[in-house]
């Protein structure tokens, strides 16, 4: 079995005859080949999670009680004695609650460390900044990759939750803090849908709420593009059904090809150009050989650092999760979602941005301005694609600080 | 064309912000269209304690607005009141943007039907220099108030002070104050013949209402 394994991962992460030419390219694929020859793709050792736990847990969207309930999370900064300075950042699809400190498996840097920190557009010096994994997670949340009361992993047993339901545990957890309304509640993509959740079903515990790259449900395409990626694990022989856990084996091939698809659509066609442009892999032609081009190295770097660190059932179960919503379906409209709120928002989108496109954006701002709102709208110019949320964007960060500022100012913060 | 448009309006917004601003009870909830960086609208927030919100066309306008803490929309008067809810503010400004959208009187009939008041300033192209260039070299006037060429100027829909009168008149709009300025944002004497302000003043405001 063991060999099996090693060849269809040196097939998925490697790929190519030219590897000699690997250090070339940002993808150490060097090193994946090493790993590989000496052993599977294994995810990465379990580490303990910082952790709340809720004896009677949640009553869930589909009608199923899910306790008790874990939430995984990290705090930055100190919470006043007013308990008004909270800051909740929801995270994307693939982040998690480290938010701006190194990863404990990846060792990589905070996903929002550019965002979040002493003297960035939310201080933890000033501010308590709040970040739980996901409800359906796989970084210590109960999920699909945790552990039931009889000690075998949930599975695909795991039931159906909607971003409803994430906000809900969070919600649980914020409580369980002593805050009654959160100074901030920010989040890009899917963090973005937790937020306008957040301040849909508990308007009274948000006093702003910053929504970014996202839109009140998940466009035909959104589900498209997602549905490329289940299918992907779902044909993976390594997934088998689900229980891949009892077989000692992960669906990465399935996972990576999820995580490549899915991938592209967090990027424009400029900045894929840009970054790789046709340049080839150390080649001087292009041959029949496969991955050729520095674009597809890439992709497969992508592919194989996720697979690691990430649960194909928890990915199955969040990207349903994402699909399902649907704000206005919800309330009857969108603008009655925000009825009579008391929240400020800050809405922004990216130009570049086709997954979450600014039209998107710009009916949750009108939908805010029949709801007669406080409402900030920025596109903001930039060629990075959906990403652009996560990366060096100043003018986005000003906009951001500025109104997270604002907030802090009305509240006396 | 975008970004020409505002620094047009930012550059002349504070002269007539007094003025604008005078006209405002304190507490007041105002949308300010065409906002640029927001400065009357820190101004209003700060010395009237009015909830005051901002609709603005260029971006990076926006953003330094929005990075103040003001709360502005990136967005445009043609294409963004239709989304606001009937009476939702005391004031609705437009100031020195009328001649610059698409659908002048549509941009009227949404700012007073989302507010109480409306605030309008725009140039006069009744003036006697705007008058006396056309009529002299035959050519496009060229002024310090219109100072783009005829190829390239935003200001679509010039307008005179006497055909803003006769606007409201047909629309129904009540014109509740009205007044002359030169280009400095300065009270002009006048106010009280419509005749006399259309040919010597460089700016008009009005305050209108429903009837």
């Amino acid at each position: 079995m063991a060999s099996s394994w090693a060849r269809t991962a040196l097939r998925v992460f490697i790929g190519s005859s030219n590897n000699r030419h690997a250090g070339k390219v940002e993808a150490p694929a060097g090193w994946a080949y090493a790993f590989v020859v000496m052993s599977p793709i294994l995810p990465f050792p379990e580490v303990a999670h910082q952790h709340a736990v809720f004896a009677d847990g949640l009553m869930l969207d589909c009608g199923v009680p899910l306790a008790p309930l874990t939430v995984a999370y990290r705090t930055y900064g100190r919470l006043n004695a007013a308990r008004s300075n909270a800051v909740l950042v929801c995270h994307a699809l693939t982040g998690d609650q480290y938010l701006a400190e190194t990863h404990p498996l990846t060792g990589k840097g905070g996903w929002w460390a550019n965002l979040v920190g002493p003297g960035l557009a939310v201080d933890p010096d000033r501010f308590f900044v709040i970040c739980a994994n996901v409800l359906g997670g796989c970084m210590g949340s109960t999920g699909p990759a945790e552990k039931r009361a009889d000690g075998t992993p949930w599975g695909t047993d795991f039931p159906t939750i909607t971003i409803r339901d994430m906000v809900r545990a969070q919600k649980l957890l914020v409580d369980s803090f002593g805050i009654e309304r959160l100074l901030a509640v920010i989040g890009g993509s899917m963090g973005g849908m937790q937020v306008l959740e957040w301040a849909a079903t508990f308007p009274e515990a948000v006093f702003a709420a910053a929504p970014i790259a996202c839109a009140s449900h998940h466009s035909a395409q959104n589900i498209a593009f997602h549905e490329v990626g289940r299918a992907a694990i779902h044909s993976d022989p390594d997934y088998c059904s689900g229980r891949y856990w009892e077989q000692g084996r992960i669906p990465a091939q399935g996972l990576g090809v999820a995580r490549m698809v899915a991938h592209i659509t967090y990027l424009s066609e400029e900045a894929l150009t840009r970054k790789f442009g046709r340049k080839l892999r150390g080649a001087n032609a292009v041959t029949f050989l496969e991955d050729v081009f520095e674009v597809q190295s890439y992709l497969r770097y992508q592919g194989s650092s996720f697979v690691r660190r990430f649960d194909a059932n928890s990915y199955l179960t969040i990207t349903r999760a994402m699909d399902y919503f649907d704000l206005s379906a919800e309330h009857g409209s969108l603008a009655q979602a925000f009825a009579k709120t008391p929240t400020r928002f800050f809405v922004a989108s990216f130009s570049s941005d086709w997954l979450f496109p600014t039209s998107e954006s710009r009916a949750l701002v009108r939908a805010m301005n029949a709801a007669a709102a406080r409402v900030s709208f920025v596109e903001i110019k930039s060629d990075k694609g959906h990403d652009a949320f996560l990366l060096d964007e100043p003018e986005f960060h000003a906009a951001l600080g500025g109104f997270v500022a604002g907030a802090a100012k009305a509240l006396g913060v | 064309m975008a970004d020409s448009t505002i620094q047009y309006v930012a550059k002349n917004m504070r002269v007539d912000l007094r003025l604008i601003a005078e006209m405002i009870t304190p507490g007041a909830r105002v949308l300010d269209i065409g906002c640029g960086d927001g400065a009357l609208l820190e101004y209003l927030t700060l010395a009237k304690g009015a909830d005051a919100r901002g609709i603005e066309i260029d971006m990076a306008e926006a953003t330094r607005a929005v990075a103040a803490g003001l709360a502005v929309i990136h967005g445009d008067a043609d294409n963004d009141l239709a989304f606001y809810p009937d009476g939702a503010f005391d004031f609705v400004i437009l100031s020195r943007t009328l001649q610059a959208v698409e659908k002048p009187r549509e941009v009227l009939r949404q700012m007073l039907r989302i507010g109480q008041h409306a605030i309008v300033s725009f140039p006069n192209f009744g003036h006697w220099a705007v008058r006396w260039q056309l009529a002299w070299t035959g050519r496009m006037p060229m002024t310090n108030t219109w100072n783009r060429g005829w190829y390239e100027t935003p200001n679509i829909h010039p307008c005179t002070i006497r055909d803003f009168f006769e606007l409201c008149e047909r629309d129904g709009f009540v014109v509740e104050e009205w007044l002359a300025a030169d280009d400095e944002g300065l009270k002009s004497p006048w106010r009280r013949s419509a005749q006399l302000a259309n040919l010597f003043g460089e700016q008009a405001l009005f305050k209108l209402r429903r009837k």
